[in-house]
């Protein structure tokens, strides 16, 4: 009681916003219990039997929850894009944990991107060859992200080194570089890659169409990630720098040993962000018709059996986005309120 | 010093061979696959309609530059109005957050998680669909104010002088929204106001809680305090990532090509598959976008400077 | 640098400089890395979609597979690289695909200045009108004013401004790039009218309207889309291998050969038959193919009529221009012989 006064009726006008909550609650909550729930349709042998129904038709994600996850994977094989999100994720996981933050950690990493490359495209230890036209679903979304992610994190570092390097060429290439690419949008970047790439290369060298695509999200995510990178490079105290430099270590022994590892620490929170954003943007591949999960969904839905349940078929999508930029946001913020790590964003 | 120089020219070297390299293949491409290359396209007839001009005259008769200047005016009128509202719903919803109501920080704080987390595609398509799918046509138009008509073909409401009618298919006079540029509009603003309210919270917490207390002590009331004391020491940590996020919502803008209003980006797109000219027409959205994104930074810095506490350096 | 490292740099650059890599025939690359690669639409149902398992289907796939058993005998030896409608030109002209099946209509504009060659037409269609019954239009004539529905960049929008200014009238369109949206929007009266294909119009109304009867498709049709594959410009023998395939597939219908029968046909008695199962003369050889080119095509994939009623009659496409020449269509294949 002394909790509901407290919290909910401490004055005036926090007493309104209650009431007012409260009201807005129950004039929409039970329509769209009715329509999400109790009149939804779940399972159904005919699409038709979806259009009679008064609420929502779940049935659609049902039908066609293989193809969402897995996009046109060879049917019977749809084990192995499977497994390759299970590990991925719990690469992803183990890497969130600190105790495991060690240099082997890498190398788990490089067996396991090895595993999930053997297991997706086959062509070893009896597993028939799957080419890359036919990935598609959860998996490419998860690949492409962390892909994005380990590619643009070196170029990310080095822009940023380049950035704050005392050769103006240097600099100045860096500084075009990063400012292009964050002044534009991402979907301008994907039809480059798209359209435009192929015309710069030479006649009859081609780029496959998902490394077009990655190509295009990690010179995006190097951009942004590199003023992360910089933003920790710039919260280290300049003694530092001149320490390392009085100990007679050169350039990139400084940068290395010294100024880096700390840099990096500092930037992990933004760095998270800057993941969880990749993790978004990669639904804008959509517009270059790329399989991912987002596609595959509008591809469905196309389907004339079942166009229509858009609405369905986007709040599923929404959950699988939520599910893991949610989490990753969470871990985030557990990091920023370590307080070994404290220094970045408000701490309450 | 010789070698810094050495270094410096190679890099430059490289990088001047590489865009060589590519202008040499493109230049080639282009020639074998007979596909034109320059701006002359611009001043042709583009024979396509654009459903909304933002109040500027466009027929199919006219020229490609002008379809991609109504483009541009599309993206801007749908931009300047997003960055108001999502400013303002970013900061109610920042405010509410630090509410001392516990359901309405909660509430605040559980729709900021869920829409951030969330791309911004998927909630575009959600968006028009609710919209277009929810409202009656124009000739069961629901009429909650007089002269205020709300349909699935858009908001239509009365200017001075002039009444929405239903002639023949539509509404005709007065003012009037699309639901294309609503469920645009809708999405970037829900969108951009969750990441302004996380920003608008920290500014806010910044602000030690010393002023506050003794901007108190001094007489002023809570929300006395909040406007004139917290606020605008709070708005020197938020002016700079607000600036990003006014940035991103225009660089989003770009993203109704997929709902359907013909912002620049779309525009550009039927312009690229009709004249085969994928190279001019991505270099105009490029162009663009990055003129766009320097001037705002540029208004921004200029702020920023302008709401900097006098005396103290930056 | 030493003598050996400058010849190796030299070699390095003349293998980057264009046409080195292509000077290849088409026919031999396709060969060479044991597949077809075929551009296809990234979802039209009936064309090209993946079904719920991920396995693609349609009209445009079909050809794709005949390609593909009539080069290597096997239907399965085919990988689909889905398209945009922005990526499919360049993707053709940069040899990322070998046959562009993505239901494009063959017009001047881009069989000269594309670079393409259209190997022919598998699917006859023109642009109408569909609108909502109650607002009791009878002719596209009196649309003045309309809302329109369309999907953007494709010749459809182009004849839907043309023909309201041949007509003096004016519209407003509504300009959706995914079916999925833009159907919504006009079954949900955003749109009084939808324009697209007649025969995506007859498909539409039959399989997603809530209720047919409530939309009216109009007589007027505005412009003739003949959509067909297409492939690189210069490449005479891959063109004569796509193009006869179709052809194939056409002329099997007519001389009434199916899937289930084709086995039988090879004991035929009839010439016409003998030469197309291969059993006599080397019209196979002719193409740089097997002998058995046709029968592989037929046997696997099946002729047009049977591609048509597995991936569009289901969606209530009518045959009508679909038909053969000699049934009141337009379809007819040259002579193989």
């Amino acid at each position: 009681m002394s909790w509901l006064r407290a919290h909910l009726f401490s004055s005036g006008p926090s007493a309104l916003a209650t009431l007012a909550i409260v009201a807005l609650a129950a004039i929409l909550l039970p329509p769209f219990v009715d329509w999400a729930i109790l009149d939804a349709v779940w399972r159904v042998e005919d699409a038709r039997e979806c259009r009679q129904a008064q609420g929502a038709c779940w049935a659609f994600v049902a039908e066609k929850h293989r193809f969402v996850l897995f996009g046109t994977y060879p049917f019977e094989q749809h084990w192995r894009p499977a497994l390759a999100t299970l590990l991925l994720v719990a690469l992803w996981a183990a890497s969130g944990l600190r105790r495991l933050w060690r240099w082997w950690l890498a190398l788990v990493w490089a067996a396991g991107l090895a595993a999930i490359g053997a297991l997706m495209w086959g062509g070893v230890a009896g597993l028939a060859y799957v080419e890359t036209e036919r990935w598609g679903g959860l998996i490419l979304t998860l690949l492409l992200a962390t892909f994005g992610i380990a590619f643009a994190f070196p170029l990310a570092v080095l822009l940023a080194l380049g950035r704050r390097s005392r050769l103006p060429a240097l600099r100045w290439l860096c500084v075009a570089y990063i400012e292009l690419v964050r002044g534009v949008p991402l979907i301008s970047l994907l039809f480059m890659a798209s359209v435009m790439l192929p015309l710069f290369l030479p006649e009859g060298v081609n780029l496959d169409k998902l490394l077009r695509a990655q190509i295009a999200l990690v010179m995006f995510a190097a951009a942004y990630l590199a003023e992360v990178v910089r933003g920790g490079l710039q919260a280290i105290p300049p003694h530092q720098y001149e320490s390392a430099e009085a100990l007679g270590l050169g350039y990139w022994q400084r940068t290395l040993f010294v100024i880096l590892p700390q840099a990096l620490r500092i930037a992990i929170p933004p760095l998270v962000n800057t993941v969880i954003g990749l993790l978004k943007d990669t639904s804008l591949v959509v517009v270059i018709g790329l399989f991912d999960l987002l596609t595959s969904i509008k591809v469905s839905l196309q389907e004339p059996a079942w166009t229509g349940f858009g609405v369905e078929a986007y709040l599923f999508a929404s959950a699988v986005y939520f599910a893991f930029c949610w989490a990753l946001s969470r871990y985030s913020r557990s990091l920023e309120h370590h307080p070994a790590r404290a220094g970045t964003g408000p701490s309450r | 010093m010789r070698r810094a120089l050495l270094v410096q020219a190679a890099l430059v070297a490289a990088v001047a061979l590489a865009i060589g390299w590519f202008w040499y293949n493109a230049a080639h491409n282009l020639e074998t696959r007979k596909i034109a290359s320059g701006f002359a396209f611009l001043a042709r007839e583009a024979g396509f309609e654009i459903g909304e001009t933002s109040g500027l005259a466009y027929s199919a008769a006219d020229t490609y530059l002008r379809a991609l200047a109504i483009g541009l005016a599309n993206t801007f009128r749908v931009a300047a109005i997003g960055v108001v509202l999502a400013t303002v719903l970013g900061v109610l919803l920042g405010l509410a957050r630090l509410a001392p109501n516990w359901l309405l920080a909660r509430l605040a704080g559980a729709y900021v998680e869920f829409v951030r987390n969330v791309p911004l595609v998927v909630q575009l398509f959600f968006w028009y669909a609710l919209i277009s799918e929810n409202l009656p046509g124009p000739r069961e138009a629901l009429e909650p104010l007089p002269g205020v008509y709300l349909t699935n073909r858009g908001i239509f409401f009365p200017l001075p002088g002039s009444r929405p009618e239903l002639v023949g298919f539509n509404f005709e006079g007065g003012g009037a929204l699309s639901p294309e540029f609503a469920a645009l509009l809708v999405g970037l603003t829900t969108y951009t106001a969750a990441f302004i309210a996380e920003i608008v919270r920290a500014g806010v917490l910044s602000v030690p809680r010393g002023q506050r207390d003794a901007a108190r002590s001094l007489g002023m009331s809570e929300r006395q305090a909040l406007s004139y004391v917290v606020l605008p020491l709070a708005l020197r940590a938020i002016v700079p990532p607000l600036t990003s996020q006014y940035l991103n919502l225009t660089k989003n803008s770009s993203l109704a090509v997929a709902i359907g209003y013909p912002d620049l980006v779309s525009i550009a797109n039927t312009t690229i598959n009709q004249t085969g000219q994928a190279i001019e027409g991505i270099a105009i959205i490029m162009a663009v976008y990055l003129t766009l994104s320097l001037s705002i930074s540029a208004f921004m810095n200029w702020y920023n400077r302008r709401v900097a506490l006098k005396g103290v350096r930056a | 640098m030493n003598a050996a490292t400058w010849r190796g740099l030299a070699a390095a650059v003349a293998l980057l400089a264009p046409g080195a890599l292509f000077a290849q025939s088409t026919l031999d690359a396709v060969r060479a890395k044991g597949f077809v690669q075929c551009g296809v639409n990234t979802g039209l149902a009936g064309f090209s979609q993946p079904d719920s398992k991920g396995v693609w289907r349609g009209l445009d796939v079909d050809l794709c597979r005949a390609v593909a058993a009539a080069v290597f005998g096997d239907a399965s030896k085919v990988r689909f690289t889905p398209l945009t409608a922005q990526q499919r030109f360049t993707a053709l002209q940069s040899g990322e695909v070998d046959v562009l099946a993505r239901n494009t209509t063959w017009t001047i504009t881009r069989d000269t200045s594309l670079g393409l060659n259209f190997v022919g037409v598998n699917f006859y269609d023109g642009q109408g009108f569909m609108v909502h019954r109650k607002l009791n239009v009878k002719s596209a004539k009196q649309l003045n004013g309309a809302t329109i529905c369309v999907q953007p960049g494709t010749t459809t929008e182009l004849n839907l401004a043309d023909y309201f200014r041949a007509n003096r009238m004016t519209f407003k369109p509504v300009v959706i790039e995914k079916l999925e949206e833009v159907l919504n929007a006009y079954f949900a009266g955003r749109c009084d009218v939808f324009t697209t294909d007649v025969s995506g119009l007859v498909s539409v109304r039959g399989s997603r309207a809530p209720n047919p009867a409530d939309h009216v498709i109009l007589p007027e049709v505005i412009s003739k889309e003949p959509l067909g594959p297409a492939v690189r410009h210069g490449d005479d023998r891959w063109f004569d291998v796509v193009k006869w395939t179709l052809f194939a597939m056409i002329e099997a219908e007519e001389m009434g050969l199916t899937s289930k029968n084709i086995d039988q046909a090879l004991a035929s008695k009839d010439p016409a038959v003998q030469r197309f199962v291969g059993a006599t003369g080397d019209i196979g050889k002719m193409l740089g193919l097997d002998n058995r080119w046709a029968f592989n095509i037929v046997k696997q994939v099946g002729n047009y009529g049977e591609s048509f009623e597995a991936n569009l009659a289901p969606l209530g496409f009518e045959r009508g221009l679909n038909q053969l020449w000699n049934k009141g269509g337009l379809l007819y294949a040259p002579p193989i012989r």
